[in-house]
């Protein structure tokens, strides 16, 4: 029988400013994400906002994937492995809309964002390849 | 026998659904999204499903972390809403057609595929959204829904070939189930969009509209693009499109589209829907 032809998945490395979730970045972020599900109970939501250095120490992450949640610093949380489904509830229990959320990783304020999608969004031109950017 | 008889596809952004919930629609930034909800909401009312087959994709609510099935269907007799960091949606129990899951389960394994059974699990936005999209703010949902969840997370996602065979098992196991049913196949979730990094805010409406353009009637055009693609051209999230695949896969050959709508942005994201008509 005919069988798929396997490839890499490096490709998708090429895409500039993306860290693409694959099932390594899904191991290295396991216990970063098991603590972000936990964040979907109001218990829960209420023992982190009481002590939130506590209850990250209840979970086996990094202490630089700790130190990042403390920070709020998703872009560095994603370069760790972590993946905006799973980390959009840590928004969600401080408050913020996804969009203030995910402004946070694009280099502007929050209002430069709102007002970038109200325009249109942000065009791929010149953001598709690593390559192309030279 | 039961029959597919409508097609149905809709972003499913989460502040949509708050906007709802809300009371916000008539806001100006959200009434020029909802208006293009009209046209559905109306069919619907003449044109309602004994059951919506409802393909979406589970946001690290239910699945995702321990457990990360390719597909996977709803299995349990009712699902409720998903605490997603800010409670449950305030909308109603979501009720299952149990026999025509358990038909539909065993058909795709014998069609090679393996699909994961899930007896207990909430359902998020993905899912809950569309069905406030198409039926506002009911105290019970007027159709049964079969949740069918695809990995659109966690790569490599299924390519968007496999998600088009996908759509012609569900089409083959439905029209092989006894009971007369009426069935809508709905599918959920894009259109361009990255919540990531520096790309963050993409939106490319010249894909999009590409898209829809050929989803009706040259879907052959669309199956073979790669994930590369959708990532490159459509942001990390635009991969939710082949849920598009699977639901056009499942209206059988001819459709006719009854409307289609296309606006940027809710949030972070082109929101883009359709609606068809089986014609086979």
């Amino acid at each position: 029988m005919p069988r798929a032809r396997l490839y890499s998945l490096d490709e998708l490395e090429d895409i500039p400013g993306t860290h693409v979730f694959n099932a390594r970045r899904a191991r290295q972020a396991y216990h970063l994400h098991k603590f972000c599900m936990s964040l979907m109970s109001e218990d829960n939501r209420a023992a982190f906002r009481a002590d939130e250095s506590a209850y990250l120490d209840r979970y086996k992450m990094t202490q630089e994937q700790k130190t990042s949640v403390l920070a709020r610093d998703l872009t560095r949380l994603i370069e760790l492995g972590g993946n905006m489904y799973f980390l959009v509830k840590i928004a969600s229990t401080d408050g913020w809309s996804a969009q203030k959320a995910v402004s946070s990783m694009s280099g502007m304020s929050a209002e430069e964002y709102g007002q970038m999608m109200i325009d249109g969004g942000r065009s791929p031109d010149g953001l598709r390849s690593k390559r192309d950017q030279g | 026998m039961a029959r597919i008889t409508g097609g149905i596809a809709t972003s499913h952004v989460p502040a949509i659904g708050a906007a709802i919930d809300n009371g916000r629609t008539a806001d100006a930034y959200w009434a020029p999204v909802f208006e293009g909800y009209d046209f559905a909401k109306g069919w619907i009312k003449d044109n309602m499903p004994d059951v919506v087959i409802l393909i979406y994709n589970d946001h690290a609510s239910a699945l995702m972390l321990d457990i990360v099935p390719t597909f996977a269907i709803g299995f349990a007799e009712e699902f409720l809403p998903a605490d997603e960091g800010w409670g449950r949606r305030p909308v109603p129990t979501v009720y299952n057609h149990p026999d025509l899951a358990a038909h539909i389960a065993e058909q795709l394994v014998i069609d090679e595929f393996d699909i994961t059974i899930i007896n207990e699990m909430d359902v998020d936005h993905g899912l809950t959204v569309p069905l406030s999209l198409m039926f506002g703010q009911p105290t019970e949902w007027p159709c049964k829904v079969i949740p069918i969840a695809v990995n659109v997370t966690q790569f490599p996602t299924p390519s968007g070939e496999r998600c088009w065979k996908m759509g012609e098992a569900i089409r083959n196991a439905v029209k092989t189930f006894p009971e007369d049913l009426n069935v809508q196949v709905w599918g959920t979730g894009g259109m361009s969009h990255q919540l990531q990094g520096t790309r963050a805010g993409l939106i490319n409406a010249e894909f999009d509209n590409r898209f829809i353009d050929l989803l009706a009637h040259e879907p052959e055009e669309l199956v073979p693009m790669t994930r590369l693609e959708y990532l490159r051209e459509a942001g990390t999230e635009g991969i939710e499109l082949i849920m598009w695949l699977i639901m056009r896969a499942a209206l059988g050959y001819g459709v006719e589209e009854l409307h289609r709508f296309y606006k940027v942005p809710a949030s972070n994201t082109a929101v883009g829907h359709v609606v068809y008509r089986t014609l086979s």
